[in-house]
């Protein structure tokens, strides 16, 4: 079903990434900060904690909370967007706690909060997976105990054709045949997948490949988060 | 495993096989031991731990840290020592007699104070000021530094500060929580140790630092 030497509008083979970046310890300030780039998508995610949690009504004495909050920056898209939380924002920073919660050991962190900021510098697509691929990098800058490291990628249906980490085109202009899918995954270290979210339709037989796809696309990003961290020593 | 340290990420198998026991940052799953936190991957007596290099500051007991006091109970104090929990400082822990309705006259609120962590609980961190070179601060100055580069300040067996205060005749007391207490006789000595400690601080990453640190003292001689 997939045609193996489909070339895509930007010229890419249908399971090459855009080429990617990854840096750690960009926001002085912070306890633990990393930058992730996918092609035209930039993401800086800043960690501060673990802190007290406030208001004490929400703290809880179990184990502690992680709050995430993902941001568009009103510069990022080609026309301005309103600055601000908004609808798909406060989805994505959930999706983003999600995703991240399952690998987090923080129930040694009691009545305390690691907040996690993500920004999105310039977004063509895929921002959601450069947010999770930065942020888990900046929790373990951070020095937060985690089970493993976790990767973001997005599987797009073309029509029929599968690709592998959809830009923006392929995200929202692309309307022939039968339109354009997204199936952003976040896998763990081990294979594990701690977020899959589809918004489209696919069969139940190409959505193994995609499966397939991404994880093979998760591998390389796994690759180049662990390159990052391992390079970072000596700095803040 | 080699006596070399290394850098490690979090789910990353340090050692395999079970000659090694899992110490802190680390994790045993069957019979792999692997990374829970990134930072250096070390091994003592086949105990492996993972020091991290970066994030806030975790108490540990025996740490001798430094803070503020933030508020007066009616059995003691109240510490600020950059944790999210404070830390209590209890009246049976000060080695002198304290009238109980005076508390803020041994020590008021503002006030800064050594001391060490004795023990950590559910409810909080417990200090004491019974050891010598513990209590209220009266003068010097106050400078603060990430916590997590307090081990090269100190250096090897105390390499590093014993050279800072040798070469700026200056008192110092590094609290592991990253408030360094500098008190000197002038305040241009004072000075002089805040910036030998920033350049420790700065230049963490680099090897031989004790040798680094004795070339800068030449050379900010020299200036003078």
């Amino acid at each position: 079903m997939t045609n193996k030497e489909f070339i895509r509008d930007d010229g890419r083979k249908f399971d090459e990434i855009r080429p990617m970046k990854a840096k750690v310890g960009v926001v002085d300030n912070a306890d633990g900060s990393a930058m992730f780039q996918f092609g035209k998508t930039i993401a800086i995610a800043a960690v501060y904690g673990p802190k007290k949690m406030h208001p004490q009504h929400a703290q809880n004495p179990k184990k502690g909370t992680l709050r995430c909050a993902y941001n568009m920056l009103s510069f990022s898209v080609e026309d301005r967007i309103r600055p601000g939380p908004s609808r798909r924002s406060t989805e994505i920073s959930k999706i983003t706690q999600w995703a991240l919660e399952p690998v987090l050991m923080i129930d040694q962190f009691p009545n305390q909060v690691i907040d996690v900021h993500i920004n999105i510098l310039q977004a063509s697509a895929s921002t959601r997976c450069a947010g999770i691929n930065a942020a888990i990098m900046a929790l373990a800058h951070a020095g937060i105990p985690m089970k493993n490291i976790v990767s973001s990628i997005s599987v797009g249906k073309i029509d029929k054709q599968l690709v592998v980490d959809v830009n923006k085109y392929e995200d929202s202009i692309f309307d022939e045949g039968e339109g354009a899918t997204d199936i952003p995954f976040t896998f763990t270290g081990d294979g594990k997948i701690s977020h899959l979210q589809l918004d489209g339709k696919i069969s139940p037989e190409q959505f193994k490949e995609a499966l397939e796809l991404a994880k093979n696309g998760a591998k390389k990003i796994y690759e180049v988060q662990k390159k990052a961290l391992k390079e970072s020593l000596g700095e803040k | 495993m080699t006596n070399e340290r290394k850098l490690v990420i979090p789910g990353e198998v340090i050692v395999t096989g079970n000659d090694y026991l899992p110490g802190e940052g680390t994790e045993k799953r069957e019979k792999e031991i692997v990374a829970i936190k990134y930072g250096l991957a070390e091994e003592s007596n086949r105990l492996i731990k993972v020091i991290p290099l970066s994030g806030v500051y975790q108490a540990r007991r025996g740490n001798v840290v430094i803070g503020e006091v933030e508020n007066i109970t009616f059995n003691g104090w109240i510490i600020n020592i950059g944790t999210a929990d404070n830390a209590f400082l209890s009246l049976t822990e000060v080695p002198r007699y304290v009238n109980k309705d005076g508390l803020d006259e041994v020590m008021d609120i503002g006030d800064m104070v050594v001391a060490k962590i004795w023990g950590i609980n559910k409810r909080g961190i417990d200090v004491s000021i019974k050891s010598r070179g513990l209590g209220k601060l009266e003068s010097g100055m106050i400078i603060k530094i990430n916590s997590n580069k307090v081990p090269r300040v100190i250096g090897k067996e105390g390499s590093m500060i014993s050279l800072i205060k040798d070469e700026t005749n200056c008192q110092i007391t590094v609290g592991q929580n990253g408030l360094i207490w500098i008190e000197g006789k002038k305040i241009e000595d004072e000075l002089l140790a805040k910036k030998a400690i920033m350049f420790v601080s700065e230049n963490s990453f680099i090897s031989g630092l004790t040798e680094e640190l004795k070339k800068w003292f030449g050379g900010g001689e020299k200036i003078k």
